[in-house]
This record gives structure tokens, sequence and C-alpha cells, in this order.
């Protein structure tokens, strides 16, 4: 197996005396789509915070491209080449489509302590972020302002402003939560699209999509991850069945 | 019409004089709102532009005019050398101040602010070599290399202008700048510009910084216009009365801060020539305005043209 792009290594984390993170180890190579499934408050948006640089964990360690960057700030891993979404959809309200885009690309591209040029006449960073808005489907919305579009677009963007961070590695917190089933079959075509040219680590409970996309899957149930292995091995777990999908399926 | 009203409002301030404003009443007061309106846009870049609210700006405005005592003091009067001290110092406290005060957000930000602007209030009210409690007053208006055009009405009224329109245009290149980006970023949504890979703080702390020096400007101009500096330059309800033309003016657009100093002073000048109780018509307007004026007056006379 290549250098993994991403490596966990016995994260934990506590939330007063709940341990929300309780030892989770995995890795992701490069290319890879890496699901994490498990029901309702099992730690999956806590662990991407760890990754990400938004929560520290309490002990453990985030090796990302061979460099630990456990220490490091949302921004500097960020700049790294790690790009999130959020579980609620994080844009900039008051800026175009375009704008949104472009402000990731601004920021890996030279010093932004630039005082007299317009931003927005630099064509470099317009074209870059209007290539970001093409991949995505949203490039006949790049002129409109991100809080006039819809919900499903909003989720749309959201990736857009991550692949014009080029990115190493994407983490994504339920990019098809609260989208209706035509935006979820737009949004799950387009992530196959982007697939083997950039690693996930995917965060998701809609499960035919996770078993549409995935590579590898793990599950976790109170913080610990019970399984790991492709969608076949794990539909076929007996653990997992008993843990997460035999109450998906009931429900 | 929202394009075209600073041109439209910069063009009749020049005019002013010729239109029957000439006399040395009118003259003062034009000087006087316009000084202010460069210090209400000095708070809007951090209020508008990056989303800080600051209840201590006048403390950087009486730092400004400060300068200018301890100049004046000194037997310094030439303005190439007293303006860019007192833009130095403003921002220098800026500076100092805002590296604590940006570490917070919200209402922490507005008391840490308050309370800087207090102690300088309070510093500079036990100078008693420049007057204490009392002020002091300036031998005269500071010179330009050397030529003594400040002392006129006209050459003042045409410098206060001048600089005005300079740091408007000023505010606005920078809000357009890729700096200014990340500045009104972070303003709507400072987790999604850390996302992306840049963190806030420095792009904050340098607009408090540059504010704090545009303030240090309008201190320097308002202390030569009065000729007479005292610590209520500094008072916290200066700090309030700045913040309100912002608000009232809107934050949407750096032209708001112009139009609000503008229009709280007539209203001030206009209320005061009715009763000698004008606050008390003045507040209950004030009220109302915030009120219903939603986007401010900028926002009104954008939303007139549709
Ligand atoms: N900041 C916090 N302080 C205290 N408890 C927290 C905090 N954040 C999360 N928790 C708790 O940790 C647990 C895991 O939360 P988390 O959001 O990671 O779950 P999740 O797997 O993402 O759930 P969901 O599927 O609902 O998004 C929950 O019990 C939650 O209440
Ligand atoms: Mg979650």
């Amino acid at each position: 197996m290549a250098e993994p792009i991403l490596r966990l290594d016995g994260l934990r984390k506590r939330f007063g005396g709940l341990a929300v993170t309780d030892g989770v180890s995995l890795e992701v190579p490069p290319g890879e789509i890496h699901a994490v499934i498990g029901p309702n408050g099992a730690g999956k948006t806590t662990l991407i915070h760890q990754v990400s640089g938004t929560l520290r964990p309490d002990a453990g360690r985030v090796v990302f491209a061979g460099r630990d960057v456990t220490a490091l700030s949302l921004a500097r891993r960020a700049r790294l080449g790690l790009a999130r979404s959020f579980q609620v959809t994080s844009i900039l309200p008051g800026f175009t489509a375009l704008e949104n885009a472009a402000l990731a690309v601004q920021a890996r591209s030279g010093s932004s302590f630039r005082f007299l040029r317009p931003a927005a006449s630099e064509a470099a960073l317009n074209q870059a972020a209007m290539d970001a808005l093409e991949r995505t489907g949203l490039a006949d919305r790049a002129a409109v302002p991100a809080a006039a579009l819809s919900h499903g677009e909003r989720r749309q963007l959201e990736l857009a402003i991550a692949l014009a961070m080029q990115p190493r590695l994407l983490l994504l917190d339920e990019p098809l939560a609260g989208a209706g089933p035509e935006e979820t079959e737009r949004l799950v075509a387009l992530l196959r699209g982007l697939k083997r040219r950039y690693a996930f680590l995917l965060v998701e409970h809609d499960m035919q999509a996770v078993f549409a996309l995935a590579d590898r899957i793990s599950v976790l149930v109170y913080g610990r991850i019970v399984a790991t292995g492709t969608p076949d091995a794990i539909r076929a777990d007996p653990e997992v069945r008993a843990a997460y999908l035999g109450e998906d399926e009931a429900a | 019409m929202a394009r075209v009203l600073p041109a439209l409002v910069f063009g009749l301030l020049a005019a002013a004089p010729f239109l029957g404003l000439g006399q040395g009443w009118a003259m003062t007061l034009l000087a006087r709102g316009m000084i202010l309106a460069i210090a209400a846009l000095s708070l809007w870049l951090p209020v508008g532009g990056a989303g800080l609210v600051s209840l201590g700006h006048a403390a950087m405005l009486g730092i400004g005019a400060y300068a200018v005592v301890v100049l004046d003091d000194a037997r310094v009067t030439e303005a190439l050398v007293v303006a860019p001290v007192a833009i130095a110092a403003a921002a220098l406290f800026a500076l100092a101040t805002g590296a604590v005060a940006i570490r917070t957000a919200g209402v922490q930000f507005i008391m840490i602010t308050l309370a800087f602007g207090q102690m300088a209030f309070f510093t500079a009210a036990s100078l008693s070599a420049y007057g204490g409690d009392d002020g002091y007053t300036l031998y005269g208006r500071s010179t330009v290399a050397g030529a003594r055009w400040m002392q006129d009405r006209l050459g003042f009224h045409y410098l206060c202008l001048g600089l005005l329109v300079v740091v408007f245009l000023g505010i606005r290149m920078l809000l357009a700048s890729r700096f200014g980006r990340v500045l009104r970023a972070a303003r709507e949504n400072p987790l999604r510009v850390e996302a992306v890979g840049l963190s806030p703080y420095p792009y904050r702390l340098v607009a408090y910084t540059i504010a704090g020096g545009i303030a240090g400007l309008a201190g320097f101009l308002l202390a030569n216009a009065a000729e007479f500096v005292a610590p209520s330059f500094l008072a916290w309800q200066r700090s309030g009365d700045l913040l309100f033309m912002v608000i009232l003016g809107g934050l949407g657009s750096p032209f708001g801060a112009v139009l609000g100093a503008l229009a709280i002073l007539a209203l001030e000048e206009w209320l005061g020539h009715l009763t000698p109780h004008w606050r008390i018509i003045f507040g209950p307007l004030l009220v109302l305005a915030v009120l219903y004026l939603r986007g401010g007056l900028v926002g009104l006379i954008g939303a007139r043209r549709g």
C-alpha cells in the first residue's frame, strides 16, 4: 500500500465524562474514498473536527502527508491541503458563488496582505475559482450571492470551495444532509467524478450513497471503530449489522 | 444614485463656501463635519468592514489631538511633522490595544475597547502639564511647510475636504483588495476563512491599526480646528457618538459613515436652534432612525433607486 495521505493514531477525546473519540486509528491512502458511518452521536463530527484542526485531541496523533499536524491550527492544516466541509453548510452568504471560491484560491496563491489592486479584477484568481465552480456544476450561478442559492447548490458551493483549495484530502461531514432525492443524485454523481483524483474522508448517513462511493468503510460506535473494510465486507459483518445497519433497515 | 452620491456630496462640500455658507460659523461647522466624517470613516473600517464594534474609538482621536498638544508645547507646529506623529501615535495605540482586544469578539470586544478608551481618557485628564481636566489651548494652528494657510478658512476647508476624499477612496480601495476580501469574509464567517487557510486575526489587527492611524489624522485636524484640546475629546460618550454616526449612516458602505457624521452634526445644529432642550428630541429621533432605517441612510438612498 502507498504511503497513506492521512493516518490517525490512537485519537482520544472526552467531553466531561463522555469518551467521544475512544482510541481511533485509521489510514487513508491517496485516492481512496474512506467513509465513516455510525449512529447519531457516535462521534463522527468530533472525529472530523480533530482531523481538520477545529478540535485538539486529548491524546493521539494526526499525520497528514507524512507530517504530524496534531498541533497545527485549522488554517495551517488547510494550507497544507486539508479541505473540509461542515455538517451545517459554512459559506460566505454575502459573497457571490465566484467570490466564495476565489477567496479559497487567493488563500493558496501568494500573500493576502495586498492593499491596492481590486481582488475581483485578478484574472488568475477568477479563472481558478471559475474552474472549481464548473467542476461542481455551478458555473452558471457564479454571479449569484451565496445566500440566494438553493440548499443543494450551497452544498455544491462548499465542494467548489474545497476544490479551489487544491486539496490533497477532502473531509466531508454529511455532504448529502438535507438534500432532496434529485440533489442527492447530482451530488453523488459529482463526488463519483472526483474519485481517484482526491482522497476523501467522508461522513455520511445515506447508506446507499456510502456503499456506492466508498472504497472502504469504517464503522464508528460510541467513539470506537468496530469494523473497517470494503463495502461488501462491511455489509456482511454481523457485528455491524447488529450495531448499526440492522437499526437502519428497521427504521 | 448610490453610485454618484459620494461625488455629489463631495462636490457640494467643495462648492459650499460659494453657496452662501462662506460665513465664519458655517465654515467652522462644515470643517467640523468633514473632520467628524473622517473620524466616522476610521471607525467604519473595523465596525462595518471587519465586524468589530469598538466603543473606545474616541481615544484614538484624542491621542492624535494630544500629539498636537505635546508638540505644540514643545514649539513644534509644522504639520508635516505633527500630522505623521499624530497618526503614528494613534496607530500604535490601536496596534497595542487591538492585539489584546481582537482576541475577543462581540460584547467582550466592546467592553475591552471601552476599558482601553477609559484608560486613555483618565491618562489625558491627569496630564497636568497640558492642563489636566481643563484642557490645553494651542498657540496656533499648525503651519504647512512653514506656510500658514491652515489659518485661512478656505485653506483649512479644502484641506479637510481633500483628506476626507483621500481617506474615503483609500478605504474603498482597501475593501476591494485581497486584504479587504479577507476582512469582509471574516466578518461574515470567520470559520470559513480559517477553513480555506487564512487566520483572520492578523488581518483584523492591521485593519484596526489603520483605523487608528486615520482617527489620529482626524484628531490632528480636530485639534487644529478648535485650537484647543481637552480630555473630553476622549470621553466614551464621544465614542458612542461616532458609533452612532456609523450606524445611522449604514454599515453596508463606507459612505454611510460620511452621511451619518454630516447628518448628525446638521441635526444637532438645527435642533439646537429650535430649543435648548434639543437632546430630548434628538434621542428619540435616533432611536426611530435605528428602528426604521435598517440599512442606514445609504441604504435608504440606495433603496429609493430600487
Ligand atoms: N463540544 C461538545 N461538548 C460536549 N459534548 C459534545 C460536544 N460536541 C459533541 N458532543 C457530544 O459528543 C457526542 C458525539 O457528537 P458528534 O457530533 O461527534 O456525533 P456525530 O456522530 O457527528 O452525530 P450526528 O450523526 O448526529 O452528526 C454526542 O453525544 C454529543 O452530544
Ligand atoms: Mg455529526
